[in-house]
């Protein structure tokens, strides 16, 4: 019998080490930008357009501090926005989308097929389409420049909604929910306080996604506020990015820039396990 | 007796079903925030979308045009202006980062789920290669902008170090603004894509790979006759979810440019040509732009999803 090349001890030390050095490599282009980044912002304007080093400087608290103190740019404000936008969204999108998947998976009503389908038609359609009618509703509304339309359509997301409702199947028996009823407990109470801690894995997943997505946000909050104390900071990104680039303190825009991504990226890498293994679970099942 | 437990299971059942019937309106409760807030802000401003699109209605200075019905013209309009031009730049940057960023999760995911490879550290790699999918493209674009600009680190690293004399006007130049755009995307995306295509491989019955080691198939034997079949359900699904991500690219091109499509509007998307609109207040031409874009969405999804589908037997396959 012809022996396969795979099992060939010098071919395979050969593959390996070519398999590690392109992991290598792609972790490192994936790094890079990020400790540039870093670098730069510890650094001052000055070492800055002098040329770029490897040495990180000391300037990062000077630095931090000129840039909160700039009128143009409510970095704090921003941050605060930020946060309270995202966390509003998380917590709307994560209960909503259980209780809509809890209402799909336990009750067998009418319109239960018809509901189920038509969330799955609608998962794929992007927001973008029908951002023109959502701001003229906004403008009718008289909710421009407020949060408000950027948080309360957080209540419906299909996608959350289809995770909720896999993980339900996987996890949740109806003799549970019978239980309850049993001792005599209102339907929303058995919801709230049985359903919702088995839940809790997935609620954790989607609602650290969920913040995510809405702190990165740019696209809608863009269109809807206006006023500098609603800015949230991906609009200041943006605004600084419009205004004249030469003129500005370099140190400051790389210290923008680590409000933005540092301490989202400093909660992935302490949760970075979880989140990874919850990527597939809400995807097809092949 | 007999009669009596008939009777008993008779009762039974009623009682089951008026329960049953009892409770199943419930379910309307539980899923009725969901419907209400969807009817308002995502499927009434749909309908609108496509409403507002046949009207014109602008502002110019102070002056409101319209709304007046015009039928088409809108759709006229925008054929009339680049709107090809800013499909096509989509397409281009879609495919530039796509094929690159399939080929190397493929090779990736395969590579991680390898035993005769039996890679170490795996974990780490993917916690590395996925984290640019978390960051803020629009923080993201920004620090490429600052990175690459003209006198930015990367061209003094490049001059300090004598590679070149004069500094690389990157976004001055098609090819590099695309492949910047191009990078960022990949970066952003292949982590995800490999962590999908590896749980579509490992979710593959091992005996199968067994199987075709004994009958002496070569890896690429292997990966052509038994990954890549079976493989294709997620492949679509990774395919679909991307191409869907690639018509709405807007986050990476807009600030990275800041919002013109320089050079030339060579990286001006689809959705930076409606955001443009929609700032302007500009409704008619926005609604046109919009119902494009939801048809061309609908349209390449129905496609893919034929086309790869068409070989794909779920009867065979089924586990």
């Amino acid at each position: 019998m012809k022996e396969s090349t795979t099992y060939n001890p010098i071919y395979g030390l050969v593959a390996k080490t070519v398999c590690y050095i392109f992991l290598i490599f792609l972790s490192v282009l994936c790094i890079l930008p990020f400790l540039m980044l870093i670098i730069n912002s510890t650094r001052m304007h000055s070492e800055i357009m002098k040329g770029f080093s490897f040495v990180p400087g000391t300037s990062f608290l000077d630095n931090m501090i000129k840039l909160l103190s700039d009128d143009n740019i409510p970095v704090l404000r921003g941050l605060l926005n930020s946060v309270f936008i995202s966390c509003s969204c998380a917590f709307l999108t994560v209960y909503f989308s259980a209780m809509t998947a809890y209402g799909i998976h336990i009750y067998s009503f009418k319109l239960k097929n018809f509901s189920f389908n038509f969330i799955m038609l609608v998962m794929m359609v992007p927001a973008q389409v029908s951002a023109l009618g959502f701001i003229r509703l906004v403008i009718n509304m008289g909710m421009m420049d407020t949060f408000f339309p950027l948080i309360i359509p957080a209540v419906a997301s299909p996608i959350v909604f289809f995770f909720m409702l896999q993980y339900m199947k996987s996890i949740l028996a109806l003799e549970i929910v019978e239980s309850a009823r049993v001792d005599g407990a209102h339907e929303f109470l058995t919801f709230n306080s049985i359903v919702l801690p088995i839940l809790q894995p997935a609620i954790a997943l989607q609602a650290i996604f969920s913040f995510v997505q809405n702190w990165n946000n740019y696209f809608m909050p863009a269109l809807i506020i206006n006023s500098k104390d609603n800015k949230t900071i991906p609009i200041l990104i943006a605004q600084l990015r419009s205004a004249d680039y030469m003129k500005f303190d370099l140190a400051q825009v790389y210290v923008l820039i680590c409000i933005a991504i540092i301490p989202l990226m400093i909660m992935y890498l302490i949760l970075s396990r979880f989140i990874i293994r919850g990527v597939t679970m809400g995807s097809v099942k092949g | 007796m007999h009669n009596r437990r008939k009777r008993e299971v008779k009762e039974a059942r009623t009682l089951t079903k008026k329960k049953f019937v009892n409770y199943s309106r419930w379910g309307y409760f539980f899923i009725a925030p969901f419907f209400i807030i969807y009817l308002v802000f995502s499927l009434f401003p749909l309908i609108t979308t496509f409403y507002d699109s046949f009207f014109e209605n602008y502002r110019v200075g102070l002056m409101q045009v319209g709304p007046t019905f015009v039928g088409f013209a809108n759709y006229l309009k925008i054929f009339e202006s680049d709107i090809l031009k800013y499909g096509l730049n989509t397409v281009i940057l879609w495919i530039l980062n796509f094929i690159p960023q399939i080929t190397v999760s493929l090779l990736l995911a395969i590579w991680f789920t390898s035993y005769s490879l039996n890679l170490k550290g795996q974990q780490f790699f993917k916690t590395i290669i996925y984290m640019p999918n978390l960051i803020m493209a629009a923080a993201f674009s920004m620090l490429f902008f600052t990175l690459f600009s003209d006198g930015g680190p990367i061209n003094l690293y490049l001059g300090n170090a004598g590679i070149i004399k004069e500094p690389i006007r990157f976004l001055a130049r098609v090819d590099w603004t695309r492949t910047l755009i191009c990078i960022m995307n990949f970066m952003m995306w292949f982590g995800n894509t490999t962590i999908l295509l590896m749980s579509g491989i490992m979710g593959i019955d091992v005996s199968l790979f067994e199987a075709a080691r004994i009958d002496g198939a070569s890896s690429l034997k292997t990966f052509t006759k038994v990954t890549m079949p079976l493989l294709l359900p997620i492949f679509v699904y990774v395919l679909i979810t991307s191409l869907i991500g690639g018509i709405q690219m807007f986050d990476v091109p807009q600030i990275l440019t800041n919002g013109n499509g320089a050079p030339d509007r060579t990286s001006m998307t689809l959705v930076m040509f409606l955001n443009k609109h929609l700032a302007s207040m500009n409704f008619g031409l926005a609604g046109a732009v919009s119902v494009l874009i939801f048809f061309v969405t609908v349209g390449f999804s129905v496609l893919v999803y034929k086309t790869l589908m068409k070989n794909y037997d779920p009867k065979r396959s089924a586990k």
